[in-house]
């Protein structure tokens, strides 16, 4: 069994069970084991890097010196923390003069960065330690009749000459994993434009107007649900679509769900121990097509 | 000739701040193509956000237009006009830079001190509520584990992080 820490981050605990749970189970089924550490603190994303760089960059060092310390890779669920991380351990990586200006910050906590750790997104996880090929073998119910839109937002993927996971204008590794379940993948326009999760609560109507684009095409390309990789992209259209309904009287009825949550109903995991009511567009038309 | 000499002075100033901070060392590099204007999604929708007026003002040193204006708040992190740019501008960590002296500057928008004082107090920006985290062992969850509030201070107060909050709460 393959094991790594898990970063939680702050989204998916505070708000989203569904993603946690559907990760954890469905991981664990497949021979993963997460750890979870004590100690680890907000990953210090955009909304930190607006108001420090240099210490959104400690706390993800400091972070990652947890995982060193346990002698474990990390694995995040939300690409908000990924980008975080995987940009700091990179960056640190690579850049001596950094590290050291980075590790004087860290002794007042009495750590050091050593960069001898990966930062994977569970994505990486499955393609990399389980495969393409053993997921499609533990698939017991198979998503046939299902047409996904693969959603990668923004944080998964760029910087990629940072982050590494894909070929940042042209991705497929979502989509193979949809594949892997049997699933058609739709495809649809404006695909990798942003859903505007991060202008929430600094300009609603701006959030909104991206996250509508994203609705608009995936709902004209036939999709039955979007999948998507983090929990800012999943509030921007789950939640994006009450608000589109109650602003602009436009209803899309589209369902937004993890992938995760897509593989933890392909693996045959109980629909009612993944805290699907969690949904503000509820997956039931998907359930229905699964069963 | 000093007159010229004084100009170039003055004019240099702001730019020489954003090269000097964390995220700001490429901005010189910038010719002025667009690139990073044609891929935004923010630009497409509000001609008020363009990443490349914003890199164009801060090199002609226009501080006070850079960080006073909302326009540099409106950037959504996509990382597109960073990605695409021909001349490997980092834009958006150029952003963050503008953003961090903005902040400083007490020029943000008030959601921001928010996330500061959030992370400072809880060691997270996204509260977790007592009522959820109770309701974890219903869903089969395994229970939160502390946070590293102590350790995550330690940090903030060496690089004095807050400092201008504190600025902007004794207001």
């Amino acid at each position: 069994m393959t094991g790594y820490a898990l970063f939680l981050g702050c989204t998916i605990p505070a708000r989203q069970p569904n993603y946690e749970l559907s990760a954890r189970k469905s991981l664990s089924k497949l021979g993963i084991e997460l750890v979870d550490l004590s100690n680890m603190t907000c990953c210090a994303p955009p909304p930190i890097e607006s108001i420090n760089l240099e210490s959104s960059m400690s706390i993800a060092a400091y972070n990652i010196c947890l995982a060193e310390e346990a002698d474990l890779n990390l694995v995040t669920l939300c690409s908000g923390c990924f980008q975080s991380l995987a940009k700091a351990n990179a960056m640190l990586k690579t850049d001596k003069h950094l590290k050291a200006r980075i590790n004087k910050i860290l002794s007042h906590a009495g750590k050091e960065f050593e960069g001898n750790k990966e930062v994977k997104h569970y994505l990486q996880v499955l393609v990399d330690d389980i495969g393409i090929k053993r997921i499609k073998q533990s698939i017991s119910k198979p998503l046939r009749n299902l047409k996904v839109a693969a959603f990668y937002g923004c944080h998964a993927l760029r910087p990629s000459e940072l982050l590494k996971l894909d070929d940042p204008e042209s991705p497929h590794i979502l989509e193979d994993l949809i594949e892997a379940l049997r699933a058609k993948s739709v495809k649809y326009r404006n695909k990798l434009k942003c859903c505007g999760g991060l202008l929430r609560g600094v300009s609603d109507e701006l959030a909104l107007d991206l996250a509508r684009d994203k609705l608009v095409n995936t709902s004209k390309a036939g999709a039955d649900c979007i999948a998507t990789l983090c929990p800012f992209c999943f509030v921007a259209l789950d939640i994006g679509q009450v608000q589109l309904r109650s602003k602009l009287n436009e209803t899309y009825d589209m369902p937004v769900l993890h992938y995760s949550e897509l593989l933890a109903l392909a693996l045959g995991i109980d629909p009612k121990e993944l805290a699907l009511e969690t949904h503000k567009i509820k997956p039931d038309k998907i359930i229905s097509k699964i069963i | 000739m000093e007159y010229v000499k004084k100009e170039k002075t003055i004019a240099l100033a702001f730019p020489s701040l954003v090269i000097s901070r964390l995220g700001g060392k490429t901005i010189t590099h910038c010719y002025q193509c667009g690139t990073c204007a044609s891929s935004c999604p923010v630009a497409r929708i509000n001609p008020q956000f363009n990443p490349r007026e914003i890199i164009k003002l801060s090199l002609l040193g226009e501080k006070e237009e850079v960080i006073s204006s909302d326009a540099v708040w409106l950037c959504c992190s996509c990382y597109n006009c960073q990605e695409r740019c021909p001349q490997k501008v980092e834009i958006a960590d150029v952003i963050y830079a503008l953003r961090n002296i903005a902040f400083e500057e007490q020029k943000s928008p008030n959601i921001y001190l928010e996330f500061a004082s959030a992370l400072m107090n809880n060691g997270r920006i996204v509260p977790i509520s007592k009522f959820i985290e109770k309701k974890r062992p219903d869903y089969g969850l395994p229970p939160l584990q502390p946070t590293g509030i102590e350790a995550l201070n330690k940090i903030l107060s060496a690089i004095r992080f807050g400092t201008s909050l504190q600025k902007e709460e004794a207001k």
